[in-house]
Formats: C-alpha cells, structure tokens, sequence
C-alpha cells in the first residue's frame, strides 16, 4: 500500500490527512471551517457524501494548496471518517494511504466513552494496514470548548488528557470548530508534521 | 511500506501508452490513481473541466466499497467495475494492489473495445510500474 505520492515530473506532492474522532464530534466542521476561510486559490471544491441527518455517510474530502517546499508544490487532502460506530468498514478504507492523522475529541462528558472507543478504534484499523501512531503523525484536538463555562457537564482538559493523550503523547490543541477557534492551529501543526514525515524520508535522498 | 515516487520516464511511458491504446481510439478521459484516491495521471480531451480529485477519491472508495461486497459473497475483489450512463459511461479496472484505471467513455466507443484495450494497457501499466517499487 502507498502513502505519499511524489510526481516528480509535475514536482508536486501528495499528503493525505484523515480527521478521526466519534460521531457528531466536529470533524466535518473542522473542514468546513477551513473550507470558508480559504481563498479560492489554495483549496478545491469540498466533496461531502452526508446522509440526512447531517452525519457524514462516506467521507468528506478537502483538497488544499500549500506552497512550495524545495520546489515542491505540497497538495494536501484532508479527509474525514463517518464516526458512528457501525461504518467500520469505511473508516478502515478512509484510513488507506494516510500521512497524517487529527483525533478530535469530544469533551461532552456523555462522549467520555465513545472517545476512548474511538481511540481504540483507530489503532486496530491502523494496526491492519501495519501502521501505528509512533510512525504517523497524529495530534489531538479537544473540541467543543466553548461549551466548558455552560451548565452542560464536560470534560476537563486533564481527564481528556488521561484518556486520550497517556499513550500517544502528543500535542493537543483545544478548540470550538464551530467558531473556528483552534481549527488553523490544529490544521498547521499537523500539516507541518505530515510534511516534516514525508520529506525526511524522501527529499534528502536523491532521487 | 513504501511511499509511491513517479519518475519522469514512468509517467511519460504510461501516458503515451494510455493515448494510444485508449484517448485515439475515442475515450473521453482516462485517469489513473492509486487506492488511497491520488491521481498518478489524468488524460483528457483539452475540452473537458471534470474535477479529477474528487473522481479519484470517489473512484478509489467505490473500488473499497465493492470489495467489501465481494467479500460478503466469497469474493476477494471484483477486478473491473463499469457503471452505465445515458451518455456517458465509466469503467474501472485494477491494474496491480496499489493502482486502478479508470476510463470514461461515450456512445461512441464501445464497451467491448474499452476491456479489450483496457486489459492490454493493464499489463503494461503493471510492468512499467514493476520497476518503481
């Protein structure tokens, strides 16, 4: 199986990011979000395969333009997984070819569970690709809030942390997507890390 | 696993063999992507505005899905694919693990010729990519 595509005749290359998380979590409007802020010239058409209820059936896809590196135009395409628990199947299709990876956390306290099943959900399917988090990157995003000073219990930073974050040991943004706060943070840090992890492997060697 | 790196030569090769066998005989686009939904090379008529990037990633995920179809009945994978159009038509073929040829065609050519040439542009599309990985 692939991952990164290099065309070195067009010198571009290709980075597929997936955004994983539960249902309802906010990975759609992550996308969406960056979708709107963009100018015209860096993204492409936004592709969403939604059911009726507003749950992303498929995926949703975002193409963006991120500059040069060495000459190098760097295509990024964001992704998202449908999070609903039964679209398994799809999840693991979504997950083909990935470069980098966004697990959007729910800080609802109702959700504690279905993050961490999630989580979980995310390593076996990596794990049937021959993939794992030590090797691709991945950062956390705890999303929803700006729900924490209403009465609705959530999460606190700390627990999400001991949940999500013993393991992976990454970096974690906090975030309201439907505002748009966090979104660019969370969307550069894993576009730089996604592209630090191709290039080390292939723009030093000569090819 | 590795990361799929086009080289110049490659990619010239297989697109001059996806002109001849498929573009002059009267196909209006022929793209070729791998399965996690890039496009490795597109080639069309100057005429046509088709949005590649989605196609591919929808292709891509039409080719997952049927899997999973084929594995519910006993099947591994269907390796070709062919939707039916008013006008227009699409087949999809797999050429090797990583990479399916996708060709959409009008009335004007018929199926018969777009496997036939399809299954021979296969074979060499699976060469010619044999020495880049």
């Amino acid at each position: 199986m692939n991952m990164a595509l290099i065309n070195l005749s067009k010198k571009e290359i290709h980075c597929k990011i997936v955004y994983y998380g539960p249902g309802r979590c906010g990975k759609t409007t992550n996308l969406l979000y960056i979708y709107n802020a963009m100018n015209n010239q860096a993204r492409s058409k936004m592709l969403t395969i939604e059911t009726k209820g507003e749950r992303t059936l498929f995926f949703d896809l975002l193409p963006l333009n991120l500059g040069k590196i060495n000459g190098f135009n760097i295509r990024i395409q964001l992704y998202t997984v449908p999070g609903q628990i039964i679209y398994k199947a799809t999840r693991k299709l979504v997950l083909k070819g990935v470069d980098g990876m966004v697990f959007v956390a729910d800080s609802l306290k109702v959700r504690q569970g279905k993050n961490m099943e999630s989580l979980q959900d995310l390593h076996d399917n990596l794990l049937d690709y021959n993939l794992n988090t030590e090797e691709i990157p991945i950062i956390l995003q705890f999303n929803k809030r700006d729900l924490v000073p209403t009465p609705i219990p959530t999460l606190t930073k700390e627990e999400l942390e001991i949940d999500l974050n013993s393991q992976l040991n990454t970096k974690v943004f906090e975030a309201a997507a439907i505002k748009g706060i966090g979104v660019f943070e969370t969307l550069k840090e894993i576009s730089k890390r996604t592209i630090q992890y191709v290039a080390r492997k292939h723009l030093s060697t000569n090819h | 696993m590795a990361d799929l790196i086009l080289t110049q030569s490659v990619l010239d090769k297989t697109k001059t063999e996806i002109e001849n066998a498929l573009i002059k005989a009267g196909v209006n686009t022929v793209l070729l992507i791998d399965e996690a939904g890039n496009v490795v090379t597109a080639c069309k008529h100057k005429t046509c505005t088709l949005d590649t990037t989605s196609l591919a990633a929808l292709a891509a995920a039409n080719f997952g899905v049927t899997a999973q179809i084929a594995k519910l009945i006993g099947e591994d994978d269907f390796s070709l694919l062919f939707h039916k159009g008013k006008k227009d038509s699409i087949h999809f073929a797999r050429i090797n693990n990583d990479l399916i040829l996708v060709t959409i065609f009008g009335e004007n050519v018929s199926l018969g010729l777009v496997r036939l040439r399809v299954a021979e542009l296969a074979k060499t599309i699976e060469k010619a990519f044999a020495q880049i990985y």
